[in-house]
């Protein structure tokens, strides 16, 4: 039995209809340290990634094992997952991506295989004048 | 999370990380958590709820301003 039941599986399904270039996921897991948590993540992702197995690819990682990668991507805890299209657009998902998550993950797979951000022109243009870097966390539950 | 996942890849200086927040007992008190979503930016300016992009760009522009 998996974690997205047929309902899921058709709704992403239709929408990853959407995709026009490759996607990577990186799923950073630590059996030390959540364990079940970790495990149901890579269970999540994987499920996702089976919905279009020709535009998504999944690396599994570990973060006390695979540390230089861990690190580049800035990754210090798990379960952790790096949504990655042409290039690392710095978009991660820290703990598993379920419930409100779920939708602005499939949404974050869609944007990054385009490389297009969903902005109107009058923030892209402030953004590309940004003085400095900005790290944006988003806190959020399940329900 | 939506508009700051679309901001990172608007700018290759923005970076977005969702949060689940009853996973991470220890971050969600450290930037004392009480309501979601709670949307934090460079540690320094924070809101909760969903804002409108507008509003969402002035927190993100805010929270790079030199200090007063």
């Amino acid at each position: 039995m998996g974690l997205l039941d047929e309902r899921d599986q058709t709704a992403v399904r239709k929408e990853f209809e959407k995709l026009t270039g490759p996607v990577k996921l990186v799923v950073f897991s630590q059996s030390l340290e959540a364990a079940e948590l970790s495990r149901q993540n890579e269970e999540l992702i994987k499920e996702v990634a089976e919905l279009a197995p020709d535009a998504i690819t999944v690396e599994m990682l570990n973060l006390a094992i695979d540390r230089e990668r861990a690190e580049r991507y800035g990754i210090e805890r798990v379960p952790a997952t790096v949504v990655e299209g042409a290039r690392d657009y710095g978009i991660r998902f820290l703990g598993i991506p379920a419930g409100y998550e779920f939708a602005n993950l499939i949404d974050s797979i869609i944007a990054v295989s385009s490389g297009t951000a969903a902005l109107t022109q009058e923030t892209q243009a402030a953004l590309a004048e940004l003085g400095g870097d900005v790290d944006i966390k988003v806190f959020s539950t399940p329900t | 999370m939506r508009l700051a996942q679309h901001m990172a890849i608007a700018s290759d200086r923005v970076t977005a990380t969702a949060i689940e927040a009853t996973e991470f007992p220890d971050l969600s008190r450290s930037y004392r958590v009480s309501a979601v979503p709670k949307i934090v930016i460079n540690d320094r300016v924070e809101f909760e709820g969903a804002l409108p992009e507008p509003d969402f760009l002035g927190a993100v522009l805010r929270a790079v301003a030199p200090e007063a």
